[in-house]
């Protein structure tokens, strides 16, 4: 392998984890406040990838108003699974709550089946996000940049929000202890809502991307990014935001890598994900960039 | 009694029902069937548990059997599920040939769907269901090699023929005698598309992106390889060989790889939505070369999703308008366009191939029983259909001419038939 | 006499229902003893799911990688060479297993270890985490167990699956296993074990300090429900008589899920009873799938109707009747006999009058 294609594929890994990172630092947060598994996580992502698409077929509105529109569609989404499916749960064992979540990914997919039918649609791509450039015989799309751009915007945004705000402040509070935050007069359940929006938000970003960059939508097209991004999350370190970009970024980075390298084992690329979880859960459970949490008793 | 003796005795009656399940076991039988047969040919078809032996009867008429008032054909697709656009485009065709012919020895036909969701468990309860609910008289379907094998050994079993449309694995016939199919096979595939390349586009070295989770794009595969291979007389010729998963979404790092060998052609042989996908990474990875595959590229999605990446390729197919070569072809071709207002595709044609061809042989066979109609499916030779004159061979193939289709200015293309060698 | 009598009856109970079981064998049409097959089998899955989650605490989903491995090594086992030459026609099935062919009993057992001794391999690095985690990294191992079976095309044929394996499951192995499977379990569950295993689900701390060896438990636990799993997957192989990877995916992990989860976590009636409401419903709702019409009028049927019916009870059930159908309890008889009393002492008060 020359050193042109090892930039290319190093180029392509680039793209597919600042994907990647999107996605995880959706489910980190989730996790960070609520310690709970979003499974349902990568099925909003598909739902809103599907609004994209729809508000440009159906509605027939400029691709910038659709992609917009669709930020506080999926965020009203987020928060209605919440409401519906996790709040009547917090006082149960935390199985429940995952078993849940499970149930409303099921939900959803079934549902996507159903009104979506079976047959992949195909996601528009405008322009701005089409150019191809080549840079010495490394070729990139435009896609990519964006994909990065966005990626770091949120990020800081996110960053912003958790550090520097009053609402952030809180949301670090119930993570820390749930009761005694609410003992000191956090509106909880505002709280978690707010948080659930973001992290919806954050899927929905991701999955215009998404579309974007693999123009079919399926309804089961979330099962497999959600589990990558959560494994992305898990080893960069649950609960950390910086972890999970980290952890998106190795995650796309090393898939293609392993391909390049030995292109006979491409049959065995998912396994390569599950590998990477089985052993940083194994040496370090707290993630590249997570911190200890000690045991409650 | 001690709890350690009940135990004992409950352990002990346990075990003894077990063993009484193990001797419950069937052990493989010997069945001689007495068979009727026209003409006075010894057949002996070993089967895997049983043992048949058919002994020659001279043929003494025997009353046919009283035909049901209303005769019931199934249809089994997948219209749900990774592979239901192969299933809806087949059913089109199937509901316009009953609807045609709605009527057969003097019978009403009732057509009755049902759905495998493309997953294998699903089509064998679906055949299960069609036979054993439905009490059909023969099948139709399915899209699908793997979904037709599965469906394919309960209607063994049961010795309901089932007429394949577009399945194209050589294992769906083989060995059976209740399974025939209306399309050619992928040993045959596979070669015309080698063949293609070798001749009319003048490759002599290939890259080959399979899908490893689905049997049809592994078998099709090898058939391309070691027809390309034989063609160009050259072991190496094939540069590159990776793989990838249905519902992958990203092939950049085996496009970059097989790019990276410079291959004359790139043959893909996975279904329609990767191979939209990948050959639009293909396109923007600078690849200019010829993007080649089978018949599971053949829906519109392929020309949606890939956009103008997909110009230019080239892949083989059952049927198309213009390569249509029966009288049939052309009056299906205007009754098709009457009713769903578009142009017909290889699926649906091959639809009603199988719903004709299979009340075809009910016709022959004079009689709903199963044998009869198997018999007469076997018999079949040079049926009128719409894809092309149909005759099967000893394994219920049909040996049948290839449509190579393109894609031109975003719509599909009449490029070229290759007739069978 | 009087502590005995639920033993009898409950042997008496089994009796009949093999009786029945003959009569179904010899009387029922194929369709019908396929959907019995599947619950008894289902019945084998949810009950050592139970094991795992109800009676021990452990959230593991990566039961559908112990079905894979029962599953693939029975059907490898029985096939015919023929059938094996046939079928492995891109690259030859390796040797020994293209000449072997055993009987049905050799190769369950065989199916049942090798998934026991998966279990031993999965369950040490698993059971070492809590919760969420272990829930991931079973179900990322199933996920494992998968994509290597697809890609060892020589030794399981990879995506061409297997086919032609021959239907040794009838009701008699199916439902005989199930209640071997119902028994050990039960028994285990009635035994200082099953004590030890609710101790370790109610508080695996305490149950540590009160001289428990937990790890070695939970793993007891694992490889059981792990064995007991892959006799099911052998018994599943040989019902359906064609196998692929695929078939063996997180999906499947989640239908044993749903069934345990319906009829109560931590009960065996419960399990029964949700595999035969599941199996039977999926059955019978499939009309839903198609338009109905009730007279006038018409409910335009979408297929895949069913499986959203399937996912609302699910939710509803795991967010209002979170216990499920039994909750934890089981059947007994003497339950039968308290509700039957008073209907008893009523007629006999009627007639003393």
């Amino acid at each position: 392998m020359d050193f042109n294609m090892f930039l290319q594929h190093l180029a392509n890994g680039i793209s597919l984890g600042g994907l990647y990172a999107l996605i995880a630092i959706g489910y980190t947060m989730v996790y960070g406040i609520l310690r709970l598994i979003n499974f349902a996580h990568g099925d909003i992502f598909m739902m809103s990838a599907y609004m994209a698409f729809y508000g440009i077929s159906l509605f027939a509105l400029p691709w910038y108003m659709s992609f917009v529109l669709t930020i506080p569609l999926a965020a009203i989404l987020g928060m209605a699974v919440e409401r519906v499916a996790y709040r009547p749960l917090r006082e149960a064992p935390r199985i429940s709550t995952l078993i849940s979540a499970i149930g409303v990914s099921l939900l959803l997919e079934n549902v996507g089946i159903v009104v979506f039918g079976g047959r992949p649609k195909a996601f528009p791509r405008p322009p701005l996000f089409a150019q191809e450039w080549n840079f010495k015989g490394v070729r990139i799309l435009s896609l990519t940049f964006f994909i990065i751009a966005i990626s770091c915007v949120l990020l800081v945004g996110v960053f912003y929000l958790v550090y520097r705000t009053k609402t952030g402040r809180a949301m670090r509070a119930v993570a820390w202890d749930f009761e005694v935050a609410r003992l000191m007069g956090i509106n909880v359940n505002q709280v978690i809502s707010l948080t659930f929006a973001i992290g919806s938000i954050l899927a929905a970003a991701g999955s215009i991307m998404w579309g974007m960059k693999f123009p079919q939508l399926l309804p089961l097209m979330g099962v497999i990014p959600g589990l990558k991004c959560f494994i992305a999350a898990v080893v960069g370190g649950i609960g950390s935001i910086p972890g999970a970009m980290l952890g998106g970024f190795l995650l796309g980075v090393g898939e293609i890598m392993i391909v390049a390298f030995f292109p006979e084992l491409a049959g065995f690329k998912y396994a390569f994900a599950y590998l990477a979880l089985i052993l940083i859960l194994l040496l370090k459970p707290t993630g590249l960039l997570g911190k200890v949490v000690e045991e409650k008793a | 009694m001690t709890r350690n003796k009940k135990r004992a005795i409950s352990v002990t009656f346990m075990i003894v029902t077990l063993l009484f399940s193990a001797c419950a076991a069937p052990t493989p039988q010997v069945v001689e069937k007495e068979v009727v047969v026209e003409k006075p040919v010894i057949e002996t078809v070993v089967v895997e548990k049983e043992k048949v032996v058919e002994k020659v009867v001279t043929p003494t008429p025997i009353p046919p059997a009283p035909l049901p008032d209303v005769i019931k054909i199934g249809c089994y697709e997948p219209m749900t599920g990774a592979m239901a656009a192969g299933g809806q485009m087949t059913w089109d065709g199937v509901k316009l040939a009953n609807k045609l012919k709605p009527e057969v020895l003097g019978r009403p036909v009732e057509l009755v769907l049902v759905d495998n969701k493309s997953d294998k468990t699903e089509a064998a309860t679906a055949m299960a269901r069609l036979i054993e609910a439905e009490k059909v008289v023969g099948v139709v379907g399915s899209y699908g090699s793997s979904l037709s094998m599965a469906g394919g050994e309960v209607a063994e079993k049961a010795h309901v023929p089932v007429v394949g449309c577009s399945p194209t694995n050589p294992l769906v016939t083989k060995g059976k005698r209740f399974y025939v199919r209306a399309c050619f096979i992928d040993p045959f595939q596979g070669a015309v598309m080698a063949k293609y390349a070798v001749e009319e586009l003048g490759a002599k070295t290939a890259a080959i992106i399979q899908d490893v989770a689905q049997d049809y794009s592994v078998g099709l595969s090898a058939f391309f390889r070691d027809t390309f291979i034989e063609l160009t007389g050259d072991p190496k010729s094939i540069v590159a060989f990776t793989s990838y998963q249905t519902g992958d979404t990203d092939f950049t790092a085996q496009l970059t790889y097989a790019i990276g060998k410079n291959p004359d052609v790139i043959f893909s042989s996975g279904y329609y939505g990767e191979a939209a996908m990948l050959c639009k990474q293909a396109r923007e990875l600078g690849y200019e070369g010829a993007l080649l595959g089978g018949d599971a590229w053949d829906a519109p999605e392929l020309i949606e999703i890939g956009g103008a990446a997909v110009e230019g390729v080239a892949f083989s197919t059952h049927y198309h308008p213009k390569g249509a070569i029966t009288p049939a072809s052309a009056k299906f071709v205007e009754a098709f366009k009457a009713e769903y207002g578009r142009e017909p595709d290889a699926f649906a044609a091959l639809g009603f191939d199988a719903y004709m061809l299979l009340l075809d042989a009910i016709e022959r066979a004079g009689s709903v029983d199963g044998d009869a109609i198997a018999d007469a499916l076997y018999a079949t030779e040079k049926f009128e259909g719409v894809t092309g004159w149909i005759t099967l061979d000893e394994n219920g193939d049909a040996v049948k001419s290839a449509v190579i289709k393109t894609v031109k200015n975003g719509k599909f293309e009449f490029l070229t038939t290759i007739e069978p060698f | 006499m009087r502590k005995q009598i639920p033993r009898i009856l409950t042997i008496i109970s089994i009796l009949v229902f093999f009786l029945f079981l003959w009569w179904a064998e010899a009387n029922l049409d194929p369709y019908l003893r396929r959907i019995l097959n599947l619950i008894a089998i289902n019945i084998i899955w949810a009950v050592t799911f139970n094991l795992i989650f109800g009676y021990t605490g452990q959230f593991s989903l990566g039961h559908a990688g112990f079905i894979a491995i029962g599953a693939y090594v029975t059907a490898l086992l029985t096939l015919s060479p023929a059938q094996k030459e046939q079928s492995y026609f891109l690259s030859p099935c390796i040797w020994p297993l293209s000449n072997i062919q055993w009987p049905f009993l050799p190769s369950l057992i065989l199916g049942a270890l090798l998934a026991g001794v998966f279990g031993i391999l999965i369950g040490i690095p698993s059971l070492q985490l809590h919760g969420d985690y272990m829930a991931l990294v079973t179900l990322g191992f199933a996920e494992v167990i998968r994509v290597i079976n697809m890609n060892l095309q020589s030794i399981t044929n990879g995506s061409l699956g297997l086919k032609g394996i021959p239907e040794y499951t009838n009701l008699f192995w199916s439902w005989g296993c199930a209640i071997f499977t119902i028994f050990i379990v039960w028994m285990l569950g009635n035994s200082s074990y099953g004590r030890a295993f609710k101790a370790i689900r109610e508080d695996e701390i305490a149950a540590e300090t009160t001289g428990i060896s937990v790890f070695r438990h939970k793993l007891m636990a694992f490889v059981i429900a792990a064995m007991f799993t892959g006799l099911g997957g052998g018994l599943f192989a040989n019902l359906i008589s064609t196998i692929d990877p695929n078939l063996f995916s997180f999906l499947l992990s989640y239908q044993v899920l749903t069934v345990v989860v319906l009829g109560g976590v931590g009960s065996i009636t419960g399990n029964i009873l949700a595999s035969t409401i599941y199996v039977s419903l999926f059955e019978l709702l499939r009309p839903i799938d198609q338009p109905m019409t009730f007279g006038s009028l018409t409910i335009p049927g979408r297929p895949g109707m069913r499986m959203v019916l399937f996912s609302i009870i699910f939710l509803v059930v795991i967010l209002f009747y979170r216990r499920g159908l039994m909750g934890s309890n089981e059947f007994s008889w003497q339950w039968l006999f308290s509700k039957l009393r008073p209907i008893f002492k009523r007629r006999r008060m009627e007639q003393g009058e």
